[in-house]
């Protein structure tokens, strides 16, 4: 064996040391979470943070999801949860329609100024919404949506289809326009073109840009925290909420519990769908 | 970029009311989203500029009172105290990410074992909730339970970690769990960088007899300049953008030692009933966002026009 490929051999094992540690820097506070909510409240007070439960229980998950003090009620995390899967899913859904009808419309029927109407819609991704908080609440009064979960269905589809827009719009640009002339001069129309040719190819990037906005907006916390009221608070609000305002005994392994069911959906999506969830973050960033 | 023909080109010979409709119909399909683009975007960033003019407390008024919000803005400890803040945060955020995702983008390209998997493990707190990473941070550098307790824990008595209740260092804590949070993400970017070099020319240097480190030194990094700029700009958005995290791990505590302008524009507008002054602050966070993304906007539509 030549020195050479000893010292390569060596570099190699120290490689691999360095992003095995990395990895436990970004595990150890999943770990915290997960190894603490599973433990009875005094085993964290005593200072076993890092350790594992000595007595396993889930008590503080059942105490999370339906009877630990959110705000004034004590009715748990659940239903927070439900208010924010009512509320993500027809955003999702609007926002992902409107996205793939406009991104058709700017690239396969152009007109003078489309490009700019684009750069115009663009302009929302970029926006910080502390400029539009104000007149929104207003806007939500006079349309009698201040305070509910349609209320925030609404601001995410107006703040979401940015970009969806832009997901589809890159998308369908690099779609052949041949097959779409082709269709019209066989009498093909506009919404005959997009359901029986565009939209039968749009599955990943129709699975990208629902991950984005599933992920963005369960995970907003502003927009639920100004637009929402008791009954409509989404997740994020009802777990601020619980960690903030428990007066007493701070109940660590209660947090952690819901903390975790609060991530659990994203989670969940970005382990059976982490490709395309990185796809939208690269082109909703990189590209945008 | 695909060639794009002029909408209904192929209709322009024959003129009737059914053709005028299908010229019209994808503007009709697209106008909604305009619309509300004009309002919900447009009107609404010009109304909070007018507010920012005007004398509104509690409720939007109308009164015209200049720059008198704007004085007013200036002169707070607590805007003062925002706007340094986030100074120090972007500056080590963006910082501190950028050399961190470089690192660890340059060690998983060295044709890594299992790096999808690696990837995944870097990246998912992208996927958590700013909320979510704030509580779990909050908790973790809590000196009662925190690392502190663990490791005096472990015999070091003397061993002290109170940042998240020190006036002074609080905001740093906010850093920390940002770049847990993010460093990940733009690892990817520049990752997918790295992946975009021309591997002829690395091998061509190689050949010459170039050093490991030189040939990242001179040739690799010198390439990742628009990965540099496009984590500048996404991270340098999320930080003064940066809100939820910091209700979330600090609230802006103590007293208001992490006071971030967002923080400031929520607490001055719903809380201290001042709303022109609140508006004001936005719109400087808009200018600011405004300043950076513009430029680099315009630049990329420019570019995908060639």
């Amino acid at each position: 064996m030549s020195i050479a490929s000893s010292t390569h051999r060596i570099a190699r094992f120290a490689l691999y040391g360095v992003l095995a540690l990395f990895c436990l820097y970004y595990l150890m506070p999943l770990y915290v979470m997960v190894v603490n909510s599973l433990k009875p409240l005094s085993e964290i007070t005593s200072g076993g943070m890092i350790a594992l439960p000595k007595e396993w229980t889930v008590a503080p998950w059942r105490n999370a999801w339906s009877e630990a003090q959110v705000g004034v009620e004590a009715t748990g995390m659940r239903p927070y949860f439900i208010n924010s899967f009512l509320m993500v899913i027809p955003a999702v859904a609007i926002a992902t329609i409107l996205g793939a009808l406009n991104g058709y419309v700017l690239t396969k029927w152009t007109f003078k100024g489309s490009t700019i109407l684009f750069g115009f819609l663009l302009f929302g991704c970029f926006i910080p919404f502390q400029i539009v908080l104000i007149p929104m609440a207003r806007a939500l009064g006079m349309m009698g949506l201040a305070g509910t979960v349609p209320g925030l269905i609404f601001v995410h589809v107006v703040y979401g289809i940015s970009f969806s827009t832009l997901y589809f719009r890159n998308y369908y640009a690099a779609f052949p326009t041949e097959l779409v002339r082709a269709a019209q001069i066989d009498g093909a129309g506009f919404f005959t073109i997009f359901f029986r040719i565009l939209l039968p190819n749009s599955g990943p990037i129709a699975v990208v840009c629902v991950i984005w906005l599933f992920t963005n907006i369960w995970n907003d916390f502003l927009f639920g925290a100004s637009f929402s009221d008791f009954n409509s608070q989404p997740m994020t609000v009802a777990l601020n909420n619980l960690v903030q305002s428990s007066t007493g005994v701070q109940e660590y392994n209660v947090h952690f519990a819901g903390a975790i069911i609060a991530a659990l959906p994203t989670l969940l999506v970005y382990i059976v769908a982490g490709r395309f969830f990185v796809r939208g973050l690269m082109s909703g960033s990189v590209k945008g | 970029m695909a060639q794009v023909p002029e909408g209904g080109s192929a209709l322009k010979f024959s003129k009737s009311k059914g053709d005028w409709l299908r010229d019209a119909l994808p503007k009709l399909v697209l106008s909604p989203s305009v619309a509300i683009s004009m309002i919900f975007v447009y009107g609404f960033i010009l109304f909070t500029i007018y507010l920012a003019f005007s004398d509104s407390r509690i409720l939007p008024s109308y009164g015209w009172a200049g720059l008198q919000n704007f004085q007013n803005l200036f002169t707070l400890r607590a805007w003062n105290i925002a706007t340094i803040n986030l100074a120090i945060f972007a500056i080590l955020y963006i910082g501190i990410c950028c050399a961190l995702g470089l690192l660890l983008a340059i060690l998983l390209d060295q044709k890594i074992r299992a790096e999808g998997f690696i990837r995944n493990i870097y990246l998912y707190p992208m996927a958590l909730s700013f909320i979510v990473t704030g509580v779990a941070w909050k908790w973790i550098l809590d000196p009662g339970i925190g690392l502190e307790a663990v490791v005096q824990g472990w015999g070091f008595e003397n061993f002290e970690f109170n940042w998240i209740k020190d006036r002074d260092m609080a905001i740093y804590t906010i850093v920390i769990a940002a770049v847990w949070q993010t460093s990940g993400f733009v690892m990817a970017m520049f990752l997918a960088g790295l992946r975009g070099i021309d591997q002829e020319i690395l091998r061509a240097a190689e050949v010459d007899g170039a050093s490991t480190f030189a040939l990242y030194r001179r040739i690799v990094i010198p390439q990742l300049r628009l990965a540099f700029m496009s984590a500048f700009v996404v991270l340098a958005h999320m930080a003064i953008k940066s809100y939820d995290l910091v209700i979330a791990l600090t609230n802006g505590g103590p007293g208001i030692a992490t006071t971030m302008p967002a923080t400031f524009m929520y607490s001055y507008t719903f809380t201290r009933n001042q709303m022109g002054v609140g508006s004001a602050s936005a719109v400087m966070m808009l200018m600011t966002i405004a300043a950076i993304t513009v430029p680099y906007l315009w630049s990329e539509l420019r570019g995908s026009k060639q």
